[in-house]
């Protein structure tokens, strides 16, 4: 951590390194406002952050501790005249919760076992405990599975807390179990040692979540040339569940060709419908506000393609209606063929390279960044209500213009609460193969699990393979996501079960093993709530439960537009060929009226 | 240190691309002509070589610089030992590939990678296969690559099966793709050539089988690719590439060469002879035997357009068949073919003839087992399947129109002329194409019902046709009955009808006679309304000598001045001529 002060005036200052500060600073940064951007946290990208497996699970253990509160400093002695404060909150606890980590596949020799007390397999909710425990009892022989409510671990936990103030948390971790694993001979399971031996191989996101490829994150990296950040994939295929058969859905034409499921009369069906719907009909009209199902039920498509039409390419429920239904149809049809035979892209080494991505571009146009830094209170002028200055966590008084926060941020005092906070629940799997082998190992599968039972959600489920940087050799890693309806254990296990072997399932020789699970909800960052904040606070909000990014990019994006309504919006960084570097650094006279505007 | 950062003006930008654009012009020509300089004296050295790399990789479509770089290599062949050579081709490979990155299609590029892989000690073929299914991965269509690819695969000798596989992966990942089909339907018939157990048809004996060749690709596999290929046109039914290669599986074997067909009159102390296909009689060493003596004969086509004819005709020696109480064995023999014909001329007959008719040949549709039928029965259930959907497709609807065709002909005669109707109205562009076609099929008609009628009566009136074929397949008929079509000619092929007496073609839109040209036996031409406009319309007439009755009532013709006389001058021999 730098010990220097930081500059004392910028023109934005913003707290919470998730995707759409990340652009609200990129975007700024970009049009030569003095940007600093925040976090408490020691990595990037908030609730959008990728871990390796190691991290991973300091940040469950994170999850588990008691906040600690800090001790509330009294600024008084840093406000003006006519100022007052507003405290922002001192923990994000809350977007959290429900955590329940399982471990299915051996932890090594008994002694090994003995040896690293810290395995953080074990770590559970209470809550959700005694459903836990009646499943536990049907557990098979090799697997591992343990509860910890009991396990008194302060020490362990304290180790482990005093290592996320350090650098780079998963690098040094004492694994005990490591060296074991190595003089094993071939397993035919991957052992916890193994996952936390390779834990570096793993970039785990805590959001799941996709890019179309004409979609508006898409087109703001190629617009914006932060797209040189980052490598992509595509997602190979589309995959359903249906009948208790995992199915690929065919989408593009050569998929349509492929097919072996579908009937050449089913084949010709499907690419009249995908190609007809492109184009607003009067038919379509005629069924706007009744269910898209209907809709497709008149085709007489039949249902094989109805199935795949509805959950698998617009992505939506039985009860949509018809207009959205065609909209989400088209928008997955736009994106197809782009990039290649799906709709979806994939960044290599996981989504939390996203947020970082734009971060990068802040920086390279003069942005300055902390981690471990936050903001601890505002000044805010009683007169006019506006923010004027900010006091970070080491009471440096911090002038600005505004000031960007994530919610998380904003103490409970602040929020005007109408509603209780929405959940998504999520669930993230290792295993030990693909759900529906296939001639490659190396696909990325889109997945859509339409309600197992009634009153079950509609679960989205990306399968990545190690090719995408984001599991070691020998597994997938596999992620889940819906809206909550009860805990995500509660909401995701039964899928889990089903389409995987875990000791709760039963005949499911052919499926592949889960080795490591951990289940969590998410608050959904869909909901936009009112603020009791100064008019030039803007408080952007985290991951949604939808599969594209269009929530947090249409955030920056406005956000943006309400503070420089006349500059462009991300413009094409110039190549680095075409930047002056002399050292005139003689400003345009349109600059040094910004910059005086921004002193005031 | 904050602020906006500063980027070049575009005209800055200009400024420096121009100057850049200069300086590398400079160095280009200098190098060139550093080059032609070079070549001129004669120096092959790898200093040449050098500066031919730089400039080929600048642009690699420079032909003269390529040859000069062969010069050097062939020279340098000869003063290096082997590894050395190797090492240069390897490298010139390499060189190779990085032109092929700036231009994948450079005509140059890949014919001197050719001419380097073909002399190279010791080839890599397995890289050059990699490089070449690396380049069809990024354009599946680039036909250089498709041309060195087949040349790299005879070199190495890749198995045939797994170049079929090779087929499979470009066809799965884009069946759009004439290059892919066109080798699968090379490769088929060598991986799985029709099943042996079926009797091979003897050559050359009577009664002659139709066709020789078996069909190409065994039943089984067959069955497969009409599987793979509708998946292709049901998917996308207006590809076209998918329905060309399902009219290649369609498609029935060559026929056997043959002579079809020996006519002899004794009056006319003639003798045709119809071949299955257009031959030059002259030169493929024709020999007709008469009572076991060779004869010495003219053989000519039927008109004299004709180099190659389905039909010769020859005069045989005077008075050899003229006495009609003699009995004569006549043979005519097709030396290159090594086969033959044999025709008795019977006492108190005035003509004779051996032939095999068109239903005993099975002409117009395929020969098929009956498993072939249901399967072709099948095939048409599918395309009809499909055209139910896509009513309005016409692959589909061509392609039904001839699985009918293979199927049933006379049968299904009506949907037939239905789907034409929708064709020519959904492709409106192709309408003439497809009137012929549905000539073509309805003469084909008439003749399996004339022959099935064992008449030489061939009538095919008010039916739309707009052109004449298989009139080579006339040669016996003594009326035709060509009234109310669209026909605008009578076609040089019209003269190999040798029998005919009688021609109708009223209600026509005839302009031109040129096939009605020396048919011994014609009396009668009736060809009322018709738009003959001229008397040298008609001077073909004046070569049927027999000629008695003939009606132009209607033709523009008719009111040319002096027409009576002139024609009397013409055709002396009508003596019933209505105007």
């Amino acid at each position: 951590m730098a010990a220097e002060e930081l500059p004392s005036e910028f023109d934005v200052v913003i707290l919470g390194t998730g995707l759409a500060e990340s652009v609200v600073a990129a975007a700024f940064s970009r049009v030569g406002q003095r940007v600093l951007h925040l976090d408490r946290r020691s990595y990037y990208a908030a609730n959008w952050a990728s871990f390796t497996f190691n991290s991973l699970l300091t940040w469950i253990q994170q999850h588990h501790e008691e906040p600690q509160p800090e001790e509330l400093h009294d600024w008084s002695s840093l406000l003006e005249e006519g100022e007052e404060l507003i405290y922002l909150s001192n923990t994000d606890s809350t977007s959290v919760r429900n955590l329940q980590v399982f471990c299915f596949t051996s932890e090594e020799g008994e002694e090994a076992e003995a040896q690293s007390p810290d395995a953080p397999n074990t770590t559970e909710e209470v809550s959700a405990g005694d459903a836990v425990k009646e499943t536990s009892e049907t557990e098979s022989a090799d697997s591992k599975y343990e509860e910890t409510n009991q396990k008194p671990e302060e020490e362990e936990e304290e180790e482990q807390a005093s290592q996320t103030e350090g650098e780079e948390p998963e690098a040094d971790q004492p694994t005990p179990t490591a060296a074991q694993s190595q003089s094993e001979p071939t397993k035919k399971k991957i052992s916890y040692a193994q996952l936390v031996k390779e834990g570096r191989r793993f970039n785990i996101d805590l959001v799941s979540k996709l890019l179309y490829s004409r979609g508006s994150l898409v087109d703001l990296l190629i617009k914006s040339n932060v797209s040189r950040y980052a490598e992509f994939k595509n997602v190979t295929r589309i995959l359903t569940y249906r009948h208790g058969q995992v199915e690929q859905v065919p989408c593009s034409r050569a998929d349509v060709f492929a097919s072996r499921q579908l009937s050449v009369v089913e084949k010709r069906k499907l690419m009249r419908y995908l190609t007809s719907c492109v184009e607003e009909t009067e038919e379509q009209r005629a069924y706007n506000g009744r269910p898209y199902l209907e809709f497709l039920c008149d085709q007489q498509l039949g249902n094989n393609l109805q199935h795949f039409l509805l959950h698998s390419i617009a992505m939506v429920t039985e009860d949509t209606p018809t207009e959205e239904g065609l909209a989400s149809t088209r928008h997955f049809l736009r994106c197809l063929g782009r990039y290649g035979n799906t709709p979806f892209l994939f960044p290599v080494y996981g989504l939390g390279e996203i947020p970082q991505c734009f971060c990068r571009m802040c920086a390279v146009f003069g942005g300055i960044y902390c981690l471990r830094h936050s903001v601890t209170c505002l000044l805010v002028e009683k007169e006019t209500n506006r923010c004027k200055a900010v006091i970070d966590s080491r009471g440096q008084r911090i002038s600005c213009s505004h000031f960007v926060v994530e919610d998380g941020f904003v103490g409970a005092d602040r929020k005007r609460l109408a509603t209780p906070t929405r959940f998504l629940s999520r669930a993230v799997l290792i295993t030990d193969g693909s759900i529906l082998p296939s001639n490659s190992d190396q696909q990325v599968s889109m997945i859509t699990v339409p309600p197992v039972a009634a009153g079950c959600p509609t679960v989205k489920m990306v399968e990545l393979c190690p090719s995408t940087m984001t599991c070691m050799p020998g597994t997938h890693l596999v992620h889940l996501t819906c809206q909550s309806v009860g805990s995500a254990f509660e909401d995701l296990s039964p899928v889990v079960t089903r389409m995987f072997r875990t000791p709760q399932s039963h005949d499911q020789e052919k499926n592949p093993s889960v080795l490591w699970c951990l289940y969590f909800n998410m608050a959904d960052g869909s909901e936009v709530k009112g603020h009791d904040l100064p008019s030039n606070v803007f408080v952007t909000f985290g991951p949604d439960g939808a599969l594209s990014h269009e929530h947090a990019v249409s955030q920056a994006e406005l956000i943006f537009k309400k503070i420089l309504p006349e500059e462009d919006f991300c413009p094409p960084a110039p190549n680095p060929e075409d930047i002056i570097y002399d050292g005139e650094n003689t400003s345009t006279g349109g600059e040094e009226e910004q910059s005086l505007q921004t002193e005031e | 240190m904050h602020g906006r950062v500063k980027v070049k003006s575009t005209a800055q930008q200009e400024e420096e691309k121009r100057k850049e654009r200069e300086k590398k012009l400079k160095i280009y020509v200098a190098a060139r002509d550093a080059c032609f300089s070079k070549r001129k004296e004669g120096i092959w050295d790898e200093g040449a070589l050098q500066i031919t790399q730089q400039l080929l990789s600048s642009n690699p479509d420079f032909g003269t610089l390529w040859n000069y770089r062969r010069e050097i290599l062939m020279h340098l062949e000869t003063v290096k030992d082997e590894d050395e050579v190797q090492k240069i081709y390897e490298a010139e490979l390499s060189f190779l590939e990085s032109c092929l990155k700036v231009n994948p299609k450079s005509y140059g590029s890949w014919h001197h990678r050719d001419w380097v892989s073909t002399r190279l000690p010791r080839p890599d073929w397995a890289r050059e296969l990699s490089l070449c299914d690396r380049c069809l991965s990024l354009d599946d269509r680039n036909f250089h690559c498709w041309d060195y690819r087949r040349m790299v695969v005879k070199m190495s000798g890749v198995p045939v099966d797994q170049e079929l596989a090779f087929t499979d992966r470009l066809i799965g990942s884009n069946f759009s793709n004439y290059s892919s089909w066109h080798y699968r339907s090379t490769l088929l018939p060598l991986l799985h050539p029709e099943s042996p157990e079926l009797p091979s048809p003897p050559r050359s004996s009577l009664p002659p089988s139709p066709q020789t060749h078996s069909h190409r690709v065994c039943e089984e596999q067959l069955l497969k690719e009409y599987e793979l290929v509708q998946n292709a046109f049901f998917t996308d039914p207006n590809d076209q590439s998918a329905w060309f290669y399902y009219r290649w599986l369609l498609g029935r074997a060559e026929r056997e060469e043959m002579i079809s067909c020996v006519f002899v009159s004794r009056e006319e102390e003639r003798v045709s002879v119809a071949f299955s296909r257009p031959v030059n009689a002259q030169s493929v060493g024709l020999l007709l035997v008469l009572d076991g003596l060779p004869q010495r004969v003219e053989w000519r086509s039927v008109h004299p357009r004709f180099k190659h004819s389905p039909v010769w005709i020859c005069d045989l020696p005077p008075g050899t068949v003229s006495d009609i109480t003699n009995e004569h064995n006549l043979t005519v023999h097709w030396m290159e073919k090594h086969t033959h014909r044999d025709c008795a001329l019977y006492t108190g007959r005035t003509e004779s003839w051996c032939r095999d008719s068109a239903t005993d040949q099975e002409l117009f549709r395929s020969e098929l087992s009956v498993e072939k039928t249901s399967v072709l029965q099948s095939e048409l259930q599918s395309c009809n399947q499909l055209q139910e959907l896509e009513p309005l497709n016409k692959w589909c609807l061509l392609t039904i129109v001839l699985l009918m065709r293979a199927l049933d002909p006379l049968g299904y005669e009506k949907e037939t002329l239905a789907h034409f109707q929708t064709l020519k109205e959904v492709d409106s562009t192709r309408s003439a194409y497809y009137s012929d076609l549905c000539s073509k099929f309805m003469i084909e008609n008439t003749i399996l019902k004339m022959e099935y009628a064992e008449v030489r009566v061939f009538s095919i009136s008010d039916k739309n046709l707009t052109t004449l074929c298989h009139l080579d397949q006339l040669l016996l008929v003594t009326h035709i009955n060509l009234s109310s079509n669209q026909l605008q000619r009578l076609p040089p092929q019209f003269a190999a009808l040798q029998c005919l007496e009688v021609l109708e073609a009223d209600n026509n839109s005839i302009e031109n006679l040129e096939g009605v040209y020396h048919l011994p036996k014609l009396e009668e031409v009736l060809l009322k309304n018709n738009k003959i406009s001229s008397l040298a319309d008609l001077q073909p007439l004046a070569s049927c000598l027999k000629l008695k009755r003939l009606d132009l009532r209607g033709n523009p013709v008719t009111r040319v001045a002096n027409v009576e006389s002139e024609l009397a001058e013409l055709l002396p021999s009508v003596s019933d001529l209505l105007l």
